[in-house]
């Protein structure tokens, strides 16, 4: 007992130094943190939760701070833009990617981050600092890095693609996935034609819509996160997505496979600001030092499966992708663009074609046969362009109108008759 | 001293009367305001001009609404007939029945109808391939979001057109035996246009959401085509452009509100209802 006792003692004392020596000048501003609350807004899926015995790192930040963790997620940068945008929200901590962040400093939505707080900075090699979207370093922290890539599923795809024109292939009508957001929607389209990601020419941002609606004769399916389903349950042969997220799907059917297009793909970088406005802005500042401890970046890199940009996770050999080829592939193995802000005008202008794009119904080709409503091509291929009705608007347009004659007559019939009624 | 009925009226009505002013004058007031201003609050008449570009939409969404009520008015009629025709035990656990879906959420139980209409997975497909049938390519079609619209709201016109027939004054119904009416006649003449208040109303409640419904035609339609409500969600969540999302809302709020009052019109005269 007495030994244990001695022991137990030699450990505090041991400890005690370090403790010390680990208490920054500012531990009492810390403590001082303790029982307050953080706002923490990221993506869905996109933090080790504490799922199968993983790491919960809001948990083990609480634990270590005491500082309580309010965390909500969201599905696309742009869902993310309009809530905060659109007020009522106030969260200190979030994690947008490259274009988003740069909208948002030029927007001045972002608050300069103190590095003399984030000591695990150091972390952060020098190709992941002062990237073009924060070109000085002063507001986001590299979260996660990833390419967008071409998912295909071998039981049904022979050969190997290496093109994203893949994802035009009339053979696999129906059986193509695409993404749901306009931005990555159109990188595909601007890959395939040789265009730089961000153009300012409305020209060439229509040429690269034309080629979306030409997918439509494919009948692709626009899919957000459903693309796990699909994949994994073989519903479709090829889905654009991101390759992290292909590494989960993987583990979950073996016949995926994966390829980056030669005609180049998106690079993208999340990265974790500080909102301006925010309440607490030194509790911001140890999650955003906390996320960046060695074994918390080891376990989100585990848990999210995308690229880490943390020199102690990607260095570490007993890291599940340590040195995987398609996470960490060499540099210049193939082509890659980031997304930068684009000026209001063109934003305007991709969110008006998209909506063309979405909205268009192919008119010549297999187009979509539909069992409910019968072949719904024919006739001309105008566009919708507002001032002549395609052949499919035209279709509904004439059943609207036979229904509302039909409600007409009766209308009348009970008129006459009530009329004939009262006349006998 | 007999206190005038409408001003207890005002008093026992002011909470929902504060309610609607904050959650239904408010936002509208806003939804008119962004329909008639550009992103820097000047008036401007371009949103509601840009609507053109959108007509096909509207009409494709106006359409579908009428398909899924029509279908939906032809499933429910027959059925709360007869759950009003049972004993009171019966009905009861027949209207549980019906309602035991909405327990769920909207969205799980959309989401559920991909897993059963999917070309490889999907339970019907796996059920035809399994007997030797050839598989049907149900799921992004048409078919799978009037299904889906048809499927979510026929609690909804069930429960008014029920509610009206279990309150049918029974009396009526034997005068028209008494005086010779055949089973038809009856039908037709008495029960039908007696339950007309439940049918318009329900019709109300199957076509509002029908046509601004927009997770149905993301989910099962693959958002292979846009019905109204996915371009107008689109303005708010992806493009932030409140301006012509509200613009768009306001022509649907007004279409519909037309229809809902030649509707009302022409069925409120109680006379000759019979079809």
């Amino acid at each position: 007992m007495k030994k244990i006792c001695s022991l137990l003692l030699a450990m505090v004392l041991a400890c005690l130094p370090c403790a010390t020596a680990l208490a920054a000048p500012d531990q009492s501003e810390i403590d001082a943190l303790r029982g307050t609350k953080l706002y923490v807004y990221n993506w869905g899926e996109y933090i080790s939760d504490g799922v199968d015995d993983t790491l919960d790192v809001n948990k083990a930040f609480t634990e270590k701070y005491g500082i309580e963790v309010v965390y909500d997620t969201y599905d696309n940068n742009e869902v993310m833009y309009s809530k905060l945008k659109g007020g009522g929200v106030s969260y200190d901590v979030v994690i947008p990617s490259d274009y988003m962040i740069e909208r948002m400093i030029a927007e001045d939505m972002l608050e300069k981050i103190n590095f003399d707080n984030i000591p695990n900075y150091k972390y952060i090699p020098e190709k992941y600092r002062n990237l073009p979207y924060d070109p000085d370093n002063e507001y986001s922290i590299p979260y996660t890095v990833s390419y967008v890539g071409l998912i295909y599923n071998t039981d049904m795809v022979d050969e190997a693609p290496d093109s994203w024109t893949a994802l035009w292939d009339t053979d696999y009508e129906n059986r193509i996935l695409m993404f749901n957001n306009p931005r990555d929607a159109f990188a595909i389209a601007q890959s395939v034609l040789g265009m730089d990601y961000n153009m300012e020419s409305p020209v060439a941002w229509k040429v690269a819509a034309e080629l979306l609606m030409d997918q439509k004769n494919v009948s692709p399916v626009y899919v957000n996160d459903e693309v796990f389903n699909k994949m994994e349950g073989g519903e479709a042969a090829y889905a654009p997505y991101y390759v992290g997220d292909y590494l989960t799907m993987h583990d979950n059917n073996e016949a995926l496979a994966f390829v980056y297009p030669k005609e180049g793909v998106n690079y993208f970088v999340d990265a974790a600001c500080i909102l301006k406005g925010t309440k607490n802005k030194r509790a911001a500042e140890l999650y955003l030092d906390f996320l960046n401890e060695p074994d918390v970046a080891l376990a989100n890199a585990e848990y999210i499966c995308y690229g880490s940009p943390h020199s102690e996770v990607y260095t570490n050999p007993d890291y599940t992708y340590y040195q995987n080829a398609l996470l960490y592939p060499e540099e210049g193995a193939f082509k890659t663009q980031l997304f930068t802000n684009l000026s209001p005008e063109t934003l305007q202008l991709m969110s008006t074609l998209w909506d063309d794009v979405k909205n268009y119904i192919p008119t010549a080709g297999s187009g979509t046969h539909d069992f409910f409503f019968g072949e719904v091509n024919s006739g001309s291929t105008e566009q919708t362009d507002g001032k002549k009705l395609t052949p499919e608007a035209r279709k509904y347009a004439i059943c609207i109108g036979v229904f509302l004659l039909l409600c007409l007559a009766y209308v009348i019939f009970r008129y006459a008759r009530k009329k004939y009624r009262e006349s006998i | 001293m007999k206190r005038h009925p409408t001003s207890r009226f005002n008093v026992i009505a002011s909470p929902y009367a504060v309610w609607a002013a904050l959650f239904i004058i408010a936002p509208l007031i806003f939804v008119v305001y962004y329909s008639f201003t550009d992103a820097a609050g000047a008036f401007t008449t371009e949103n509601v001009s840009a609507l053109s570009k959108y007509l096909p939409t509207f009409l494709r969404s106006i359409w579908f609404g009428i398909v899924a009520t029509l279908i939906c008015l032809v499933i429910a009629y027959p059925t709360a007939y007869l759950i009003s025709q049972k004993t009171e035990n019966i009905q009861r656990t027949m209207v549980l029945l019906v309602m035991l879906p909405m327990w769920m959420s909207f969205l799980i139980r959309t989401y559920s109808w991909m897993a059963i209409l999917e070309d490889e997975n999907g339970i019907i497909n796996g059920f035809l391939a399994n007997l030797g049938l050839p598989r049907v390519h149900m799921i992004n079609t048409s078919f799978a979001v009037i299904l889906g619209m048809v499927y979510n709201f026929l609690p909804y016109m069930i429960m008014p057109i029920y509610s009206v027939m279990a309150k049918l004054d029974r009396s009526m119904v034997e005068a028209a035996q008494d005086l010779g009416g055949s089973r038809l006649t009856v039908i037709r003449r008495c029960i039908i246009p007696m339950s007309m208040p439940g049918v318009v109303s329900g019709i109300t409640m199957v076509f509002v959401p029908s046509v601004s419904t927009f997770y149905i035609s993301q989910k099962l339609g693959g958002g292979a085509f846009d019905l109204i409500g996915d371009v107008i969600e689109r303005q708010f969540q992806q493009s932030y452009n409140y301006n012509l999302g509200a613009a768009l809302s306001l022509v649907l709020m007004v279409l519909i509100l037309i229809s809902m009052a030649v509707m009302n019109r022409f069925t409120g005269d109680e006379e000759g209802m019979a079809i």
